[in-house]
């Protein structure tokens, strides 16, 4: 019985990869996509997206939850990316500068979150929205109002005419691929040279093996502990708020480095629009794996990233395909973004009800 | 900081709103603006907008928290508005063949929605969130493909299905705000849609003095009080589900009808959280909430979102509103999440 | 014995005014196992969270009082403060992760750690874990335990038994330990198990520690404790040497002593009309586990139902009323009526008064008024006007009004108005405005737990008189359960004793107070 009990839980754990899998291919195949385009397209999405979906394990794991609050981190980074392009550094330089003022920002404002998160226990999936929202109209207010006017601020590359606020699109052409090219390799596919980008993998390998060795430390014992209980956890004397907030923090902070990874392949920030969706899509890549609001593994947020983005490029070309239509696939992918949440939420809450009624 | 007692009880997040809304108009007095005109467009907000606030209070009062899944119920009213117009149904016939398909429709789907939210009790409030986005962003594909064909709806020429606003105009264009509309010092008032808004806080008042709607109070307030009582609070809750969504679908209705057109695709997508900062201004909780936050939450916010623009573009160049519609809006909810316990 | 290892002070605690541990005084020697007796709210574990440095107590203002471990002043902001200083406890729930293994639930938090790449980047918290420490660590424990388990599998799917024994097993692990709790360890151990726990305790004690002992069973004291300290009340009621004490005398210090019948007892004779008959009842409720319970309540009379805690006698009348899941058979006047259903126990002419005044019995939130009325209003549709569609009917407002003014007046219910809101009430009103509910039921059957606990005594008197009134002038048969028995014998007929989920016997209220004692210890068979 237990036997028959671990087979059908883990086929439930592959389900929902395999669901997925199996909607690409069925898309590639309507769209006929050549394996070239795809492995082009994938292997660059896949670098700049990783990061941002890591940084959502590690508050899962301490029982944090889905951390919507990720877009926090973000802002810090574009922050940090504005920053270097008003001083003038270009290349791998201004990237680790960019790196060194995003971190300090992120670190504050995950403490801030993370308390935020122990004021409102039990409910930190819909504080972290919420916090996201607002962060984003503070952001809006820094940056296209106070910028130039409160702030002193005098740059006419990057203000808006009239004297303040910043423009809405800022070129970072200057630290393009800063990161991506740091190593360069290219591989001929069907007479088509893809550059793949060395370094940034490298980075996302280093950050799962960063991961992996950290929940075997100490620390990330205690938060895996908090993760399965956390009054058990605190009367063992583990200081259960304290490391709430440095999971949050670490949460933030990833996903501050993530966003300028993002960005330095992207090469041009949508001032008031990049961070918006990063949340969410984030976080339907990574339940795409088949992870839960509990539990997440580095190799399913990898998995997750894959499969979503690949879902992502697909579905408006077999739209087109299928009904002639691009929006029609645009629409779907927004749907299945919220739909992939909206099941992991049902799920969770169903079986934390049942749980708790047994 | 020790606030007195009076004050303790308006709540310092309600004070400073007020204090705003007094500020902008402070401003407005003071650049010469035409007052009327601003209270005027106050009043028409109010009575545009309060259905959807009025919408959230069975949801608190049944224990689901704020509800998030607006849009669940305004998607129904929306189809309700889309079949009437595709039927060609002018004026007040029209208006109210929207809100009986509306409110056909949300009966099942809010009973639909109280079933999930029993099932996911504890996490109501962000399956409601992600219910809704998905909602919407799936009926995006239907409104793409749906099999409407009145030429009126559909795009002219070249791209396919619905247009995303459908405009009303000579259809039952603000046929509520101008039922018995009359002036008062330069101000005119939407008389029809301000009885609507009134009238139904009042139904919703009168419902929570009878028997069901005692009921759904008591099960929320105390679901172990109310078991043994006999009642059950999961039926409760789905009584709780099913009238906030035919609100939610009367609301958007109404709201449409005093905007002059029907949003379609992604315009329901955040509806739901600026009717919510409204009813937690108004000094509502996640688990209390009574006719008079609904009525002062929406005038209060509703007016700041009337007066930030022009008021504010006076003195500065650029759209502020929306900004500092973010921040009070989400300031707000963040508050009331973080203030109650259990 | 050795010297005193832990030593409590005039301990006190308010719960929102309550006081529920009233300058408790206590000593513990190094190396004596110490039990701690009391009935389920006599503010044993109020105590031992204040102890372990829990943070509820600091959350509800704090204790006042000193405690000295070897000697020194502590006070505890947090459970860790707490193990660092030598307090281990084996909870009553226990506290392992079912998603950890053993070995790790044995070193949580206390894990052997090496240095590594990350410890020294970011400092001592991210030292890698020496799974190989940790394992032999455990090893060792469990070995010394007793216990032969693998160490690293995990412990969801261990039986109850072994898990309690991985709890000891953490608390053997600790090299520094003084002070051990053991929060009835035994209650979901087998008989051997039991026994073997006990051993552990010895063991512990032989090596130095200061046992802290809570349990119900008494004969488990007699085996192992040295000395008992009975709580009541949230008072020390003695420090007695179990050795020489009889379990009848113990029982009786638990709980309080017999007072004079005030109602004058009546006698039913056996033949005489039942108004409600249990047959094999089996209610599952968490704590109050009732096994195989028949009663007789005959028409008129007032049945009492006595017991220890943890023995069932709470889980009666939950189970006939329907809020938790009960099997058996049910018949009220004649006819069965189905259980597990709330709505039909109401309409059929049952009505009850929780123990749990305030998480079932109140609407604190609400008025006085709609408290009194809201179960007759629901169960039998009264205090609402006509209206064709009968779930929209009116809240008869005049007839509510009026009702509850009747109420207030007849018992008494000190308030500014019939719109005060309960949550504003003292607990002796709170009290009165269950009873005003049930009465407006107009029940053929009541049923009343724990009527006085947690009131005053002047409120007290006053709700028994309710009782005996509501008894004697309008004919309701009650159905008494109190943990009081004083309360018990002054009021009923006939007083049921449950232990282990089954009636030990049923005594009349002028049994001597030995007869009550053995049977609460269910030695009834010895007397």
């Amino acid at each position: 019985m237990k036997a028959g009990l671990d087979l059908k839980a883990r086929l439930g754990h592959w389900s929902v990869p395999i669901l997925f899998a199996v909607l690409c291919l069925s898309g590639i195949l309507v769209a006929r996509l050549t394996p070239s385009f795809l492995l082009g397209e994938m292997l660059v999405r896949v670098s700049r997206n990783s990061l941002l979906v890591l940084a959502l394990v590690i508050p899962i794991l301490a029982g944090l939850g889905l951390n919507f609050g990720i877009v926090i981190g973000a802002m810090a980074g574009q922050a940090a990316a504005i920053f270097i392009v008003h001083l003038r550094l270009a290349g791998i330089v201004g990237f680790g500068a960019a790196w060194l003022i995003a971190t300090p920002l992120a670190i504050v404002l995950g403490v801030a979150t993370g308390m935020l998160f122990n004021k409102a226990k039990g409910r930190e999936m819909v504080t972290g929205l919420i916090a996201g929202f607002f962060s984003n109209g503070l952001y809006q207010l820094v940056f296209l109002f106070a910028i130039g006017s409160l702030i002193p601020f005098k740059d006419p590359d990057m203000l808006l005419p009239q004297g303040y606020g910043l423009r809405n699109t800022i070129d970072l052409t200057g630290i393009q691929y800063a990161v991506d090219d740091l190593i360069r390799f290219q591989i001929p596919v069907e007479g088509r040279m893809l550059r793949v980008p060395i370094a940034t993998y490298l980075v996302i390998a280093g950050f799962c093996v960063f991961t992996v060795m950290f929940l075997r430390t100490r620390l990330g014992q205690q938060l895996r502990a908090m993760g399965q209980d956390d009054h058990v956890a605190a009367i063992a004397g583990i200081p259960v708020e304290r490391n709430r907030v440095i999971a949050t923090v670490m949460s933030t902070v990833f996903a501050s480095w993530g966003q300028l990874l993002f960005l330095q392949n992207i090469g041009t920030l949508n001032t008031y629009n990049s961070h918006e969706q990063v949340g969410m899509f984030a976080i339907a890549a990574l339940l795409v794996s088949g992870a839960t609001v509990s539990r997440a593994t580095v190799g399913q947020a990898l998995l997750g990233t894959f499969l979503f983005h690949t879902l992502f490029v697909v579905s408006p070309l077999a739209g087109k395909a299928l009904a002639g239509d691009a929006q029609i696939g645009e629409y779907f992918r927004v749907f299945v973004a919220y739909a992939v949440i909206t099941v992991a939420l049902v799920l969770h809450a169903w079986q934390a009800k049942t749980r708790r009624r047994r | 900081m020790k606030l007195p007692a009076a004050l303790q009880e308006f709540g310092l997040p309600r004070l400073l709103i007020a204090a705003f809304l007094a500020a902008l108009f402070a401003v407005a007095i003071a650049t010469k603006m035409n007052l009327a005109i601003l209270i005027e467009d106050c009043i028409a907000r109010v009575a545009r907008n309060g259905i959807l606030v009025l919408a959230l209070l069975p949801a608190i009062q049944g224990g689901l928290g704020l509800n998030f899944g607006l849009p669940v119920g305004i998607i129904c009213g929306l189809i309700g508005c889309v079949v009437a117009l595709n039927f060609g149904i002018p004026g007040v016939l029209g208006v109210a063949a929207a809100m009986g398909i509306g409110v056909g429709l949300a009966v099942p789907v809010g009973a639909a929605y109280g079933w999930l939210l029993n099932r996911t009790r504890g996490q109501e409030m962000m399956v409601g969130t992600y219910l809704g986005f998905a909602l919407v962003s799936g009926m995006s594909i239907f409104w793409l493909l749906a099999p409407f064909h009145n030429p009126t709806l559909v795009w002219a020429i070249g791209g396919k299905g619905l247009r995303t606003t459908l405009s009303l105009g000579g259809i039952y264009d603000k046929i509520l705000d101008r039922w018995l509309a009359f002036d008062v010092a330069g101000v005119t008032i939407p008389t029809g849609a301000l009885l609507t808004f009134l009238g139904l806080c009042g139904l919703v008042w009168l419902f929570f003095r009878t028997r069901m709607g005692i009921t759904i109070a008591a099960a929320r307030s105390n679901p172990r009080f109310a078991l043994a009582a006999g009642i059950s609070d999961e039926r409760t809750r789905v009584q709780a589900a099913v009238l906030t969504t035919v609100l939610g679908a009367v609301g958007i209705v109404v709201y449409s009808q005093s905007f002059g057109f029907v949003q379609l695709y992604t315009a329901p997508l955040l509806m739901a959280f600026p009717a919510i900062a409204c009813i937690l201004i108004g000094g509502a909780t996640v688990s209390r909430a009574t006719i008079g936050n609904v009525l002062l939450g929406t005038i209060l916010f509703q007016s700041i979102l009337t007066t930030a623009l022009p008021v504010t573009s006076q003195v500065i160049e650029g759209d502020i509103s929306e900004t500092a519609r973010l921040i009070i809006q989400n300031g707000m909810i963040l508050y009331a999440l973080t203030r109650v316990s259990k | 014995m050795g010297t005193t290892a832990l030593e409590l002070r005039g301990i006190t605690k308010e719960y929102e005014g309550v006081r529920v541990v009233k300058g408790v005084s206590l000593a513990v020697r190094a190396g004596e196992i110490h039990a701690l007796l009391g009935e389920n709210g006599a503010g044993k574990s109020t105590l031992m969270n204040i102890l372990f440095g829990m943070p509820v107590i600091r959350e509800t203002g704090g204790y006042t009082g000193e405690i000295l471990l070897d000697g020194r002043p502590i006070r505890f902001g947090s459970p860790g403060e707490a193990i660092e200083a030598g307090i281990g406890m084996v909870h009553q729930e226990f506290m392992l992760l079912p998603g950890f293994r053993i070995a790790e639930n044995i070193k949580l938090n206390r894990e052997p750690t090496r240095r590594s790449l990350l410890s020294r980047v970011f400092g001592r918290g991210l030292e890698r874990l020496d799974v190989r420490r940790m394992r032999e660590d455990a090893r060792r424990a469990l070995d010394r335990v007793g216990l032969s388990v693998y160490e690293w599998l995990p412990v969801a799917g261990l039986p109850v038994g072994h898990m309690q024994f991985v709890e000891i097993a953490r608390e053997v692990d600790k090299d520094r330990l003084r002070v051990l709790i053991f929060d009835e360890p035994t209650a979901v151990l087998t008989e051997s198990e039991a026994e073997r726990l006990l051993a552990t305790m010895r063991e512990f004690a032989r090596a130095g520690v200061a046992v802290l002992f809570i349990t119900h069973r008494l004969e488990e004291v007699r085996a192992v404790a040295d000395r008992a300290t009975v709580l009541r009340d949230g008072e020390v009621v003695g420090v007695v040497d179990p050795k020489t004490t009889t379990v009848v005398r113990i029982a009786e210090m638990m709980v309080g002593r017999p007072a004079a019948a005030v109602a004058g007892r009546r006698v039913f004779p056996a033949g005489a009309e039942a108004a409600l008959t249990i047959e094999h009842l089996r209610v599952d409720m968490p704590g109050e586990p009732v096994e195989d319970v028949s009663l007789v309540v005959r028409r008129g009379e007032i049945l009492g139902i006595g017991g220890l805690a943890g023995q069932g006698k709470i889980g009666i009348a939950n189970g006939v009323m329907g809020l938790y899941p009960a099997t058996g058979r049910v018949v009220l006047e004649g006819r069965e009526f189905p259980l597990n259903r709330p709505r039909a126990a109401l309409e059929r002419g049952l009505a009850f008064v929780s123990e749990d005044r305030r998480g079932v019995g109140l609407l604190g939130e609400e008025s006085i008024e709609l408290n009194i009325a809201l179960s007759a209003l629901e169960a039998q549709g009264r205090f609402l006007r006509p209206f064709p569609v009968a779930a929209l009917q009116p809240l008869d407002q005049h007839a509510l009004r009026s009702h509850a003014e009747g109420m207030i007046r007849d018992l008494d219910i000190r308030t500014t108005g019939p719109t005060q809101l309960v949550r504003r009430l003292s607990g002796g009103n709170q009290q009165k405005v269950c009873l005003a509910r049930a009465m407006t039921l107009r029940p053929r059957v009541l049923f009343v737990s724990e009527p006085t606990r947690g009131i005053d005594v002047g409120a007290k008197a006053r709700v028994l008189e309710i009782l005996t009134r509501l008894n004697r002038e309008e004919g309701v048969t009650l159905v008494l359960t109190s943990s009081e028995l004083a309360e018990l014998r002054a009021l009923c007929d006939r007083i049921a004793i449950i232990y282990r989920g089954r009636v030990e016997t049923i005594l009349p209220p002028d049994a001597p107070d030995a007869a009550f004692g053995l049977a609460m210890a269910g030695e009834e068979d010895a007397a």
